[in-house]
């Protein structure tokens, strides 16, 4: 850097990250990239259930007990509330996209409503299949 | 590049070449568009997931075997995994600065992705061609 900037002054560093505020905005974009990450995981154990289906009853009997254990549940409702940010989080960028809903005050109410989706439409989706004795 | 340092080498000339791969919009698009995929279809898959959680193997592999639904499995296997590979590759390229554990982790994501479609998508044709073993 200082190279390339021969004969002008040392350019300043960004802000550390630990100085500033948190914000929705800001929010979003790490909680996000964290959602990716849970998603990825996600398609992992799809594909694996795939597998265990094909293998036969007593591997998918195998695979879908795992599943169903305390940690497995607790895993897949992170999964669905990463699937519901993700589907929120898309339709918002979509409107970036059409340059639309930049204005500070409509990003974080945009951003607030994703988070909100995310995790009202998580719980209805276990609610629902709590309710018709899905798990 | 031993002649970068020359102090006649303009920092324009310096810069030449180094610049970006050109394939930035393409990654972008495929971003948003396998994005867009990805909503009617994690909706259908919320659905479905309720629907299969508590089923036996016949009525899941029955379930599968139908065309529609291998068909909407596959597509979703294919919109995840294109999205994923492409935010996963920009996260790693963001926070990971030395070439060889990024190229190692750009190749390995890659690797990753392939092969969980490629697993998904037999397994559901398997089952789909085959119907409930």
């Amino acid at each position: 850097m200082t190279e390339t900037s021969r004969g002008l002054p040392e350019r300043p560093l960004s802000p550390h990250l630990q100085v500033w505020r948190w914000h929705i905005t800001m929010a979003c974009s790490i909680l996000h990239r964290a959602s990716l990450f849970a998603l990825y995981v996600g398609v992992l154990l799809l594909a694996g259930w795939a597998l265990s289906l094909a293998s036969g009853p007593d591997h998918y009997a195998c695979y879908t007990g795992l599943l169903g254990s305390l940690i497995g549940k607790l895993l897949l409702f992170g999964i669905t509330v990463a699937v519901f940010y993700n589907v929120g989080y898309i339709v918002r960028q979509s409107f970036w996209d059409l340059g639309k809903g930049f204005a500070p005050k409509t990003a974080d109410m945009t951003g607030l409503a994703v988070i909100a989706f995310a995790i009202v439409a998580a719980a209805v989706t276990w609610i629902i299949a709590a309710a018709t004795g899905a798990i | 590049m031993s002649t970068s340092n020359s102090p006649f080498r303009t920092p324009l000339s310096r810069a030449r070449g180094l610049g970006a791969a050109h394939h930035g919009v393409s990654h972008f698009i495929s971003e948003r568009i396998s994005g867009l995929a990805l909503v009617p279809l994690f909706i259908w898959g919320a659905f479905a997931g309720i629907r299969l959680a508590g089923a036996d193997f016949d009525t899941v592999a029955a379930w599968v075997a139908i065309p529609l639904n291998a068909v909407l499995l596959s597509l979703l296997f294919v919109a995840l995994l294109v999205h994923l590979k492409n935010a996963i590759q920009l996260v790693i390229e963001d926070y990971v600065e030395a070439f060889a554990p990024k190229a190692a982790l750009v190749i390995g994501n890659l690797f990753v992705c392939i092969l969980a479609g490629a697993v998904g998508i037999v397994s559901i044709l398997k089952i789909a061609f085959t119907g409930a073993l």
